[in-house]
């Protein structure tokens, strides 16, 4: 739908001499200024900084090009893309919990893609360790991508965009995993989001409605030793008190450690972007902000592990909920919904 | 171009990497070959093996004087590809040793650096995509003991976190003095014994575990495979 939109504006805009065919080009031109890792000063230093991995433009439009390319997958059916879409800051919008190959589900629900390179463990139970193999995970799982890296490359090599690209991104045309993934942390990696209303707030550079100001006092007090600022985590793992689904039976976190205290705890997610990264929780099971608000006020479930910071939350006004809504929209940051850095043309005009 | 690059890196190479690991996999004093020899363990259950792979990582020499020599890469030997079985070369600095040592598996530094090459390439398949880490060792092959499907075992070993930290440090003495120069290759010639990796400490029944495929697991087999180095010959 989004794409059908941009296409439509691009030809009209064209039509009426607003915009030629290389103009349509230059928007999606990535130059070095467009791969200048760039971060407010009150971010903390990155955990990952590109050190051995050098962004450059022909990188990170390679990363690019294998985000959107359903070559990733066994039956060249799904990408990335298909359940990280840009408009939910690469979450799945509107589905509960993911769909991948042969149109089988899983068991989790879509997380965004944003601000990665501060985290230090991906997925819902910070299994993978690193950013750089993050993409492995999806790719040989069998009811996501169900493709082995192995032949993902054979694939890249008999295909000769990718074999030219290559070359003009690493200098020969060599396809290794180690570059496929180190493509793809540049493209990801800079999926920087920075610049919501909070950011300006903070910045100084906007204010905040006196809803939204008690909302952030609000959330100060109960929510932020988790979900802490600016990111909106502190990259740890809590069982958050919602009631075990018996046909999921999602341990979480214990899966990896196999320690008893971390049954049913999940990463903590971001909340920037929350507006857009819906349904919410690791199994998709609420709808609206409002909900996750009624949860943690009057629905959490005391479960041998829960979180003592989840369950010293307390009982929640009507009052206060509706002012902690209102804060937590203005985390939604449209300069990183919109970057058309993340757009792939090839992708948008292929279609 | 190419070739004058060749003629100066060839003798470059040779000069450089004068130890050469070789390694000899064998089930107790029969060879290991692929899915064809019947095997018997110690509680006399039968076996197949149908694949045999493992990392050593870390190679450091000790000089007479206890100093030792600095680490070298991982290597990843596979019985089904022979010249990892027969070249693994490194590069020692001129001296008298007493003794080889290096880790069974990888360090945990190299499980926790993202997308490498080479030996620790995830094409591999040494690697667990959902859990981040290497698997150190797989051997996997048949027993009519086994409950799997298709009386399958598969032992994925690995781990490096505590308390599942399956990296081991082995350490092979020799009998004299080694002379170790840059101008002669020295070929080390490794016994590999899968029997071992079986038994002492825990003797493995192929019908009560078929398949051991995670970290936490992986311990009832990494205190077995401790000992399954020795050293044939060094020439």
């Amino acid at each position: 739908m989004n794409k059908r939109i941009l296409i439509v504006f691009l030809i009209i805009a064209s039509s009426l001499g607003m915009l030629s065919l290389d103009q349509f080009e230059d928007i999606f031109k990535i130059t070095k200024k467009d791969v200048k890792l760039i971060y407010p000063t009150y971010f903390p230093k990155p955990s990952y900084s590109f050190s051995s991995n050098k962004l450059s433009p022909d990188k990170f439009v390679l990363g690019r090009k294998l985000f959107y390319d359903e070559i990733l997958s066994k039956d060249n059916t799904v990408s990335c893309a298909t359940c990280h879409e840009r408009i939910a800051a690469f979450a799945h919008i509107d589905h509960k919990l993911s769909h991948g190959i042969y149109a089988k589900i899983g068991t989790r629900n879509v997380p965004p893609i944003q601000n990665l390179i501060w985290r230090t463990s991906f997925m819902w139970e910070g299994g993978v360790n690193h950013i750089e193999i993050q993409p492995l995970s999806p790719i040989e799982n069998p009811i996501e991508m169900d493709e082995k890296m192995s032949n993902v490359l054979l694939k890249l090599k008999n295909d000769p965009v990718y074999v030219s690209l290559f070359k003009k991104a690493y200098k020969d045309s060599e396809i290794t995993s180690e570059r496929v993934f180190k493509s793809l942390t540049q493209f990801m990696g800079l999926m920087i989001s920075s610049n919501s209303r909070y950011d300006k707030f903070i910045q100084q550079k906007d204010t905040l409605s006196k809803m939204e100001m008690n909302g952030l006092t609000l959330f100060r007090a109960k929510c932020a030793s988790c979900h802490t600022e600016p990111l909106f985590t502190n990259n740890g793992f809590a069982n958050n008190g919602l009631k075990v689904d018996p046909s999921l039976n999602d341990e979480g976190r214990y899966k990896i450690t196999k320690n008893e205290k971390d049954k049913y705890a999940f990463t903590i997610p971001s909340l920037r972007n929350i507006e857009m990264t819906y349904p919410y929780m690791h199994d998709g099971r609420f709808k609206k902000i409002m909900d996750v608000l009624n949860f943690y006020s009057e629905g959490q479930n005391h479960n041998a592990t829960v979180d003592q910071r989840v369950t010293s939350i307390g009982k929640l006004s009507s009052q206060e909920k509706k002012e902690l809504n209102a804060f937590l929209l203005t985390l939604t940051d449209k300069t990183f919904l919109y970057d058309r850095r993340f757009v792939d043309p090839d992708y948008v005009f292929s279609r | 171009m190419g070739s004058l690059l060749i003629l100066i890196g060839f003798p470059f190479m040779v000069f450089t990497q004068n130890v050469n690991l070789r390694f000899q996999n064998k089930v107790g004093d029969m060879p290991l070959i692929i899915d064809s020899v019947n095997y018997k363990n110690e509680l006399n259950q039968d076996f197949t093996i149908s694949k045999f792979k493992f990392y050593i990582s870390n190679v450091r020499f000790e000089n007479t004087n206890g100093t030792t020599t600095a680490p070298s890469t991982s290597f990843l030997i596979d019985q089904e590809d022979s010249l990892s079985l027969s070249t693994n070369l490194i590069s020692i600095p001129s001296g008298f040793y007493s003794s080889v040592e290096f880790i069974l598996g990888v360090d945990s530094i190299h499980n926790v650096s993202g997308a490498q090459t080479g030996a620790l390439d995830v094409v591999n398949a040494m690697f667990w995509t959902w859990n981040s880490g290497y698997i150190f060792m797989k051997l996997e092959g048949n027993s009519s003991f086994s409950n799997s499907p298709g009386h399958f075992f598969e032992y994925h070993i690995g781990g490096f976190k505590e308390p599942y930290n399956a990296i081991r440090k082995i350490k092979l003495t020799f009998d004299q003095p080694v002379e170790i120069s840059k101008h002669k290759l020295i070929d080390i010639l490794i016994n590999v014994n899968v029997l071992e990796i079986l038994q002492h400490p825990n003797s493995i029944d192929f019908s009560k575990n078929s398949s051991i495929v995670e970290p936490f697991q992986s311990k009832i087999v990494s205190d077995n495979y401790e000992d399954i180095f020795s050293i044939i010959n060094i020439k």
